[in-house]
């Protein structure tokens, strides 16, 4: 990486610093999923990661690379671009499978189904777990 | 609906991804435009709902917006977790009735809660039209109410109904 020399003083510490600032958030967004202790909680932790400390990493990519080859260089910008809207998804899928869960489960901490409640969303083994529940609860 | 070049944005956007991803050739442009042609008559067989951009305007004040959210709520959501549990913070779960119907605005309403650290979006109830959230400092539910409802919905709501 010897061509890294010929970056100039100001975009060296440009780059250096929303390095550093994507890195961070970055690496607090990973201590926030394992030191937070509910699943919801967890779950906004690593967006963190996803927004500004992608975002970060993408505008000193693109300051670096315009700068070294004298010419605008904006492909990093896709990689934003992907990050951000495909995170909805996996979050999304994430959420309501713990939703699911939950609700079948009974769990007093989430939101009960609103009705008109669609078929699949009926937990319909209530009784079944409760009694599980139940039983676990006494071993505790 | 134009049946040689259906979806010309997508076409155009695919072209200069392409090319920016490769270099800038006369070799690339080819083998772009033709991969691009493909991709939207594809696109068009999966025949998905067409989005109708009405007010650039709003959509440009709304990425401005959300913009500086996203970064205010990184700054937040990093002080909570930094600060561990010196503080008494609330998480929890709420409901908004929303107006919008519009897929594609639903979509981007997604988007922006999701990629704004701190909220969630975890259920859409399309019968009704009811989203449910969870919001990782819960303090005040009216002030984030008003935050998805007059701050983003209404702005969705002129852009694409």
């Amino acid at each position: 990486m010897n061509h890294l020399a010929d970056l100039p003083f100001w975009a060296a510490w440009l780059v250096a610093a929303f390095l550093f600032i994507g890195g961070s958030l970055t690496l607090i967004g990973s201590f926030g999923l394992y030191r937070l202790r509910s699943f919801y909680d967890r779950i906004h932790a690593p967006t963190l990661g996803t927004s500004w400390g992608t975002a970060a990493v993408v505008l000193a990519s693109i300051i670096c690379f315009s700068v070294l080859q004298s010419r605008p260089v904006f492909q990093e910008i896709l990689v934003g671009i992907f990050v951000t809207i495909t995170t909805p998804v996996t979050l999304m899928l994430l959420g309501r499978a713990a939703l699911y869960r939950d609700r079948s489960e009974n769990n007093p901490n989430v939101p009960a189904v609103d009705p008109p409640e669609g078929i699949l969303d009926q937990p319909k083994m209530g009784d079944k777990l409760e009694s599980v529940e139940q039983c676990s609860s006494k071993h505790e | 609906m134009n049946k040689i070049l259906p979806y010309p944005l997508l076409i155009i956007f695919l072209i200069i991804m392409w090319l920016s991803l490769t270099s800038f050739t006369l070799g690339q442009l080819l083998i772009a435009t033709i991969v691009a042609l493909i991709a939207a008559q594809a696109m068009a067989a999966l025949q998905p709902a067409k989005a109708r951009l009405k007010r650039w305007k709003s959509l440009l004040k709304l990425t401005g917006i959300v913009l500086h959210d996203i970064v205010r709520s990184n700054i937040a959501v990093t002080k909570i977790i930094l600060q561990g549990n010196k503080r008494a913070r609330k998480s929890g779960f709420m409901t908004i009735p929303l107006d919008l119907r519009d897929p594609t605005g639903l979509t981007a309403l997604a988007i922006i809660i999701t990629s704004t650290p701190g909220t969630a979006w975890l259920d859409y109830n399309s019968a009704r039209g009811i989203l449910l959230l969870h919001i990782f400092d819960l303090v005040d539910e009216t002030v984030w109410l008003d935050l998805i409802k007059n701050r983003y919905e209404r702005l969705l709501l002129e852009i694409f109904e």
